[in-house]
């Protein structure tokens, strides 16, 4: 067998890499320590940068992609897969966290956009995106630049499930919408929603999204990230969520058991029982609009 | 025929789909069973363990009570196929990194697996395999891959890839270091539902 005859980056490699998250729940972290916290909580990926949201509203500023020297720190500490947040439009970015082995980078919504127009050429790349998206049109415009994976944006950093909650459902409903209607008709919702055609009749076929959904922003607790999951999201992300708990380490463990137990009320109220109290957050709407993160990207 | 799929992460959906499919094929009544749970596993005529993080699905199936369960069922000759993740969770031996995370082996093939054996992520790869019981190669996709690196004398020893064994068999155990669900060929769920059909 021949070295050459390996064929990397295809998309199914991509997407399938995305697949193989599923069910599983992927944390923030800021430094190796955290990350190490993470896997053994059960995490199936850890996403490495600087500040979690709530410290980066509190802090203000640029956010930027994490330090290399603290992403690769957090690569050589666990062998759970690491991802990687870049600013929206910073391919340069982008490519420094792909020469670092990042296993997927996040085009973040969290972080300070690079670029008021254009999101990444995801397709040049070997490495597999997650972006967010509040909607379908968002979420096939992404799909079609090349993302791997799709997560909802929900509002980062407040512990406030309620937007989170919201897009999941505008997605899921979105999709449900599809079904029944003729090629005349999706061809006017895929122009509605400014989305190609092809990715519009793909997922009215399949009754999903193409590729593998999570729920982020503002997951804060056992509870929510079950309820993200009967929603139908794939798997869950949780940021400030974990690292704000008053116990991270008993919160991470008990937010992965709960999306193994997504259904069952009486096992969610054992794990949910004595973890010490979430993140202290805030409410979703208390947040002036400009200082909405979901309002980022397009 | 019953056939339970682990279902606590990983592409749980896309083995079922492929199951569905092969049996549909053969005109075989069958149920497919998502095991989330203990209790469920000693119902099953054949058991797949699916791709996903071998580090988080090694400790839910202990938390769980099903690890047990698989461990036994192997035991009385139910066929046990296990993907990327699924092969590192039947070997035997491990590596450092099994070592360093404290992963839980099932230990039901005579094998030493290395994790992450042909890189990360960016490394994955698409290639055409050669498998002895099929006519023709098989476009295997492997992902963040483990691979075996030392088989005891009762393992068959099914494909290498520069040396690295990534297909073995040893009894009613069926091990593969990439995604046979990934693609719309099914020739590997067939060898696999003929397995059961033997036992």
């Amino acid at each position: 067998m021949e070295l050459e005859n390996l064929r990397h980056g295809t998309e199914l490699i991509k997407r399938g890499f995305a697949r193989m998250q599923k069910g599983g729940v992927i944390m923030d972290v800021t430094n190796p320590e955290q990350a190490r916290i993470a896997e053994e909580a059960g995490a199936v990926a850890v996403m490495a940068l600087q500040a979690v949201p709530a410290d980066i509203r509190k802090a203000g500023g640029v956010a930027r992609m994490a330090d290399p020297e603290i992403v690769a720190q957090i690569i050589d500490t666990v062998t759970i897969p690491v991802m990687a947040k870049a600013r929206i439009g910073h391919f340069v970015e982008a490519e420094i966290l792909e020469s670092l082995g990042a296993d997927m980078v996040d085009e973040s919504e969290v972080l300070t956009p690079a670029d008021e127009m254009y999101h990444i050429d995801k397709t040049g790349f070997t490495v597999p995106f997650v972006c967010g998206a509040r909607d379908l049109g968002e979420a096939l415009r992404r799909i079609n630049e090349g993302a791997a994976m799709i997560r909802t944006k929900g509002e980062a950093g407040t512990g406030d499930v309620r937007e989170a909650v919201r897009h999941m459902k505008k997605i899921m409903g979105e999709v449900r919408e599809l079904a029944g209607k003729d090629k005349e008709e999706l061809i006017k919702v895929a122009r509605d929603i400014e989305a190609p055609i092809e990715l519009v009749l793909e997922s009215a076929d399949l009754q999903r999204l193409p590729v593998v959904n999570f729920a982020a922003g503002g997951v804060a607790t056992p509870a929510d990230a079950a309820l993200m999951m009967r929603l139908g999201a794939d798997g869950v992300f949780v940021g400030s969520g974990i690292f704000k708990a008053e116990n991270p380490e008993m919160m991470a463990k008990a937010v992965v058991e709960a999306v193994n137990n997504y259904d069952n009320p009486e096992k969610l109220a054992e794990i949910s029982r004595g973890i010490g109290s979430g993140m202290k957050g805030m409410s979703a709407d208390t947040i002036l609009p400009e200082e909405a993160l979901q309002t980022r990207g397009w | 025929m019953r056939i339970g799929i682990i279902a606590i992460q990983g592409d749980v959906s896309e083995h079922v789909d492929a199951v569905e499919r092969a049996l549909c094929e053969r005109g075989i009544e069958g149920e497919v069973l998502e095991i989330r749970h203990e209790g469920i596993v000693p119902r099953c005529d054949a058991v797949i363990l699916p791709g996903g993080e071998s580090t988080t699905l090694g400790r839910l199936i202990e938390r769980e009570g099903i690890a047990g369960e698989i461990q036994n069922a192997a035991k009385n000759g139910i066929p046990v196929l296990g993907t990327c993740a699924g092969l590192i969770l039947v070997a035997t031996r491990g590596d450092e990194q099994v070592h360093k995370t404290h992963q839980h082996l099932l230990g039901l093939m005579d094998v030493k697996v290395n994790r992450n054996a042909f890189g990360r992520q960016r490394e994955s790869f698409e290639v055409d395999l050669d498998l002895p019981f099929l006519d023709s190669p098989y476009t295997a996709i492997f992902i963040r891959a483990p691979a075996i690196m030392d088989a005891g004398p009762e393992v068959d020893v099914l494909s290498t890839i520069n040396g690295r064994i990534v297909a073995a068999r040893q009894n009613n155990v069926l091990a593969l270091a990439f995604h046979p669900e990934l693609t719309p060929d099914l020739r590997l769920h067939h060898y696999f539902l003929d397995m059961i059909s033997v036992t």
